[in-house]
């Protein structure tokens, strides 16, 4: 190698150890590998050479050249790792911070207990129905096989607007409604709010119920008692013990009261179930002829089950919580506990 | 109801613990709410008598007592009671005894008298609330028997929650047949021998309402001592059925009351006026009753009568004046039937509710009367003595319930309940339950007795077979539900979706009653007329809302009170317009915002939410249901008027409207911030247009900007249906990038920065169309609302 050569290499890798960023190492690239740059002027002398020296001469440029561009690849490759890293740590966050945007709340308890009840009954084809509020005397009682005087009348504690005219006290309406407009066979669950004239620790004016029924040919009590059973259950997601009870409705016949063990106490007896180990969740029956008859359908041919629950209970028992009155408070700290 | 149940094992004594009983009961469909003990727990008490008596030396109100309690010696027992005399029977508490609340009777000196034991008051034994001495025994009461052996204290009180068409177990005997049947035995009809008639006194009875009252009995006892003290085992089970000891003739009625669920009613006869009538009340009449209180009669109320005025409210209380007192010699005995239906609704009409009135209304055997008056005559004459007359009565039959025999169908059986059942365990269960069974081609003929009102058709027969059978033994079965495809209805968006997408956007759901206070919602929407309660529960909750922003002003108030600086709330549900055309209920989707915009955080600048955030969140709501709403101005009695709108469909029906509280309500109601609203009609929301397809313009967009100079007044909307107005095709879309006033606008003027996108289905547009179209769009800006290009 020449002197001028080894010259120019040790200049080159010196000024490549000397350059601080990538604009400096692009400079010294060009003043070396340019156009115009050292070991281009380099080659350029080549053809001044015999063309016996050419090749070796040329060899020897090239291997300078070579040792200078890979010493230029590396100390570009350093500088990048540095600034890649550089970046990466200036770029750092804390992660644990909280996400930005708007947060997301929830339905009331109420509304989720609902949807629950009616996607279960969804999913056998139970259509919902809804129907007015405000009802008239004949489909909250008369329609129902409830005459005036009627004893049960008496245990509706009715809001009215004038002799004829309620806050429904019960979503049975909803049946005679949807009997009315349609022919059987009915699968049918109406879900909505009730109103009561009584208002303490256990009671509010306003609650919800879901009245479900099905008229069919050849519906029986087992049919009833099956369904009960199985929603029972898929609502509370668990085997849990049901007994019927024989009661008393105007609208049903036999009819009965479901009562579930204490979910509780798992039917030892405490507080919440009174000490008997069950808790009431529901009345239900085979759907009273009169009523049929009120709504023209034959009661020969056809019979059907009518059950009727409430939501508020439900969503007590299923949830835990032990004062009624918080579902109409609407105190955020209780509704954000459901989101 | 609530009964003793060693006077109900008295009449069917089942091989069954309480506890059983009761579950039999319960399960049978008469539910028993309660069981308490008869008595505290107490022991070591005896039957005693007091043999002498000294003045203790010590003190004045002490005595120093000889008892004998079955012992070979009497004891010696101080005692400060006024009433202790000598030969009295009272309970004695012995040395050891333990007293209701863990009370020890212990050997002890009383002022240096040494006393072995306690003589004690029913206070004492936990008997009765309060006593003014000690408690007296009878004469006969065995010396040295345990008291509660002798008092049958070992018995438990069963409460039953009755449903009201089982008035027919509003008595002793009711209860023991439905037992008896459960059981598959026998009870003990109450038996007894009627007292001969020994005089021949009577009252005339007439009865006038024969529809109300069909049945009317009734008969003099003189001579009769109303002093006379109730016999222990009677006052006991009146005890445990919860009525108090009111003299022996009260007493005895109140007792068939509760064995047979038969009410009477006894007059003292020295204080009626010739003879008795059954009638309706006249206009402006009065009565004052037994309770104090002095009702106005109305014309319509059934009363009995002598001939001057009324004695008693028929079949719901009797009069003062004429009732029985300490000083009756005679008495009036009446015992009759009153048509449920017919005496239905009377008693609450004057706010009473009474043992008798809770039975005629629900229905009492009708066959029962004479047995009945029998029976309180034989226990009265028992405890007072006296004569009785003869019975005199007025009946009417064809106005007495008319018992039909109603058919079951064997297959009935099978397709209701699902269970078959042998012949002869029909028979069994409607025979024990006291009907008249014949057995016809299909099945059975059963006539109901008279005491069961609740029997009129096929299924009442059948619920009788399944409660007896027991509701738990009847088979369940997996109904196998005949399916049928499930609707899609894209057309319309359920309701859900909704909800979800405002939870998702951080909206709380919240439920508030459906009746508001007037004077709020009068604040809130002073044109609307309301639909009023006639009974509300308060004045806070009179009348039904017109709109859902009451409650949720009030729910935002109850949260902003308890410290929460950002509230946003939505509910659903009707809102009641009393219209010209009548009632409408509609169903409603509304919500509340206030505070920050965003929950307070580190990441976000604490913005207080406006209309367009509001606007932004409906805006959301409008594309789940692809509907290309219109937002105008509206003015809204709640709302703030340069900050409220009302929102229109493509077709220009309303759907709803949002906006700011006007300030002087968020003052009025007391909210420290600004409150911004919206109430959507849920129906005309969830409407849904089922998207078409568009072809695609397979050739490139441009977008061209324009920065517009228009006065204040001209609303974005004006701009962009200006520039649709053109009918250029070409024109996809128009957005508003920007809004300047200020330096370089004139006072008065506004910058509007518009971008819009061009593009055509054929080709490429060039720029000479391009400008062709961008100065077409111009000039009619120009021309229609004076939009001028900024400089």
């Amino acid at each position: 190698m020449s002197a001028n050569l080894e010259k120019i290499l040790k200049q080159g890798m010196q000024a490549l150890a000397e350059t601080k960023d990538l604009n400096q190492l692009d400079q010294v690239r060009v003043t070396y590998l340019g156009k115009k740059g050292a070991f281009t002027l380099q080659m350029k002398e080549l053809g001044k050479l015999d063309p016996d020296q050419r090749r070796s001469v040329g060899q020897v440029i090239n291997e300078a050249k070579g040792k200078f561009q890979l010493k230029l690849e590396e100390t570009r490759a350093t500088m990048q790792q540095v600034l890649l890293e550089a970046r990466l740590a200036s770029e750092s966050i804390d992660v644990t911070l909280p996400g930005r945007g708007q947060s997301v709340a929830g339905l009331h308890p109420v509304t989720i207990t609902l949807r629950r009840i009616s996607k279960i009954f969804a999913n056998v084809g139970f259509k919902v129905v809804e129907g007015p509020e405000i009802e008239d005397d004949y489909h909250n009682f008369e329609a129902l096989n409830i005459p005036a005087h009627h004893p049960a009348r008496a245990m509706h504690d009715t809001f009215y607007f004038d002799a004829h005219t309620v806050l429904r006290t019960h979503t049975s309406p909803v049946q005679i409604r949807a009997m009315e407009a349609q022919e059987p066979p009915l699968r049918v669950i109406a879900p909505g709010r009730v109103y009561r004239c009584d208002s303490d620790v256990t009671h509010t004016p306003m609650f919800h119920q879901v009245e479900g029924f099905l008229v069919d040919t050849d519906v029986s009590f087992a049919d009833l008692k099956g369904v009960v059973f199985e929603f029972l259950r898929a609502f509370f997601e668990k085997d849990i013990p049901v007994r019927f009870r024989p009661s008393y409705f105007p609208f049903t016949e036999p009819s009965a009261e479901v009562d579930i063990e204490c979910v509780m106490c798992e039917g030892k007896g405490c507080r919440v179930c009174g000490h008997t180990g069950w808790l009431e969740v529901m009345g239900c029956g085979m759907i009273h002829p009169e009523v049929f008859k009120s709504v023209e359908i034959n009661s020969d041919k056809y019979t059907g089950f009518a059950f009727g629950m409430g939501v508020e209970r439900l969503a007590m028992l299923r949830y835990g919580i032990n004062d009624l009155r918080m579902f109409f408070d609407n105190d955020l700290k209780f509704l954000e506990q459901f989101n | 109801m609530q009964i003793s149940e060693a006077w109900l094992r008295e009449l069917v004594n089942p091989p069954v613990s309480t506890e059983e009983l009761v579950e039999q009961l319960t399960m049978a469909g008469l539910e028993v709410d309660s069981i308490e003990p008869a008595a505290a727990e107490f022991s070591g008490v005896v039957v005693a008598e007091v043999i002498s008596i000294e003045q203790h030396s010590n003190a004045d109100k002490l005595k120093v007592c000889q008892v004998a309690v079955g012992e070979t010696e009497p004891l010696q027992i101080v005692c400060g009671a006024n009433n202790v005399r000598v030969g009295l029977k009272i309970p004695a508490a012995l040395i050891g005894a333990v007293l209701p609340g863990d009370f020890k009777i212990k050997k002890s000196k009383l002022r240096g008298e040494l006393s072995l034991g306690m003589l004690c008051s029913e206070k004492e034994l936990g008997l009765a609330p309060d006593a003014d001495g000690l408690m007296e025994l009878s004469a006969e009461a065995p010396v040295g028997t345990d008291i509660r052996e002798y008092l049958s204290l070992n018995d438990s009180i069963i409460e039953l929650d009755l449903t009201p068409n089982r008035a027919d177990c509003l008595s002793l005997e009711g209860i023991a047949r439905e037992v008896a049947v459960l059981n598959k035995m026998n009870w003990a009809f109450v038996e007894f021998i009627p007292v001969e008639v020994c005089n021949d006194s009577v009252v005339n009875v007439t009865v006038e309402a024969k529809e109300e009252c069909p049945r009317y009995l009734g008969r003099l006892i003189k001579n009769v001592n109303s002093t006379a003290e109730t016999p222990l085992w009677m006052q006991e089970r009146l005890r445990r059925s919860g009525l108090r000891s009111l003299g022996p003739i009260v007493d005895v009625t109140n007792y068939v009351l509760l064995e047979l669920g038969q009410p009477l009613h006894a007059f003292d006869a020295e204080k009626l006026t010739g003879s008795i009538t059954v009638r309706v009340s006249d206009k402006n009449e009065e009565l004052a009753l037994l309770n104090d209180q002095t009702v106005k009669l109305d014309g319509v109320a059934l009363v009995i009568a002598d001939d001057k005025q009324p004695l008693a409210l028929a079949g719901v209380m009797g009069g003062k004046p004429s009732s029985v007192t300490g000083e009756t010699k005679d008495i009036f005995l009446e015992c009759a039937f009153f048509t449920p239906i017919k005496i239905a609704g009377k008693a609450r009409q004057f706010g009473l509710h009474t043992d008798s009135s809770h039975r005629f209304e629900r229905g009492v055997d009708f066959t029962l009367q004479e047995r009945a008056i029998e029976r309180a005559t034989q226990l009265i004459i028992d405890i007072s003595g006296g004569s009785a007359g003869p019975i005199s009565k007025d009946l009417t039959e064809e106005t007495l319930p008319q018992i039909q025999p109603v058919d079951l169908r064997l297959k009935r059986i099978e397709k209701v309940l699902g269970i078959s059942m042998a012949n002869e365990e029909v028979i069994r269960i409607f025979e024990g339950l006291g009907m008249q069974v014949e057995t016809v081609s299909n099945g059975w003929r059963i006539t109901p007795p008279g005491y069961r009102f609740d029997i009129a058709i096929e299924a009442d027969l059948l619920e009788e077979i399944g409660r007896i059978y027991g509701y738990n033994n009847l088979p369940n079965s997996s109904l196998l539900m005949r399916s049928e495809l499930g609707k899609a209805e894209e057309a319309l968006l359920p309701l859900e979706r909704i909800e979800d997408m405002l939870v998702d956007r951080g909206y709380q759901e919240v439920i508030t009653y459906s009746f508001v206070d007037e004077s709020i919602e009068q604040a809130i929407v002073p044109d609307d007329e309301f639909i009023r309660l006639k009974n509300p529960i308060s004045s806070e909750l009179s009348v039904m809302r017109t709109t859902l922003w009451c409650g949720l002003l009030n729910a935002a108030l109850y949260n902003t009170k308890r410290q929460q600086t950002r509230v946003r709330l939505f509910e659903t549900g009707l809102r009641f317009l009393n219209t010209n055309n009548g009632m409408i209920q509609q169903k409603m989707i509304s919500g509340l915002v206030l505070g920050n915009r965003y929950s307070e955080k580190w990441s976000e600048s604490t913005n207080k939410v406006d209309f367009f955030d509001l606007k932004g969140d409906l805006e959301a709501l409008f594309h789940l249901v692809n509907c290309n709403v219109q937002f105008t101005a509206g003015n809204h009695s709640a709302l703030h008027p340069g900050q409220s709108a009302e929102i229109f469909t493509e077709e220009g029906e309303k759907i709803g409207i949002l906006g700011m509280l006007h300030p002087t309500l968020e003052k009025k109601l007391g909210f420290e911030t600004q409150v911004y609203l919206f109430e959507l009609d849920q129906d005309l929301l969830c409407k849904r247009n089922i998207p078409k397809f568009k072809v695609l313009s397979k050739f490139p967009s441009v977008r061209r900007d324009m920065a517009l100079i228009v006065k204040e007044k001209i609303s974005i909307d004006d701009i962009i249906k200006c520039i649709h107005f053109c009918k250029e095709d070409k024109i996809k879309n128009v957005l508003v990038f920007d809004i300047y006033r200020g330096e370089g606008v004139e006072k008065g003027y506004k910058s509007v920065g518009l971008g819009l996108t061009l593009q055509d289905m054929e080709q490429t547009l060039t720029e000479t169309e391009i400008d062709a179209i961008f100065t077409s769009v111009l000039e009619r800006l120009n021309i229609n609302i004076k939009a001028k290009l900024r400089e």
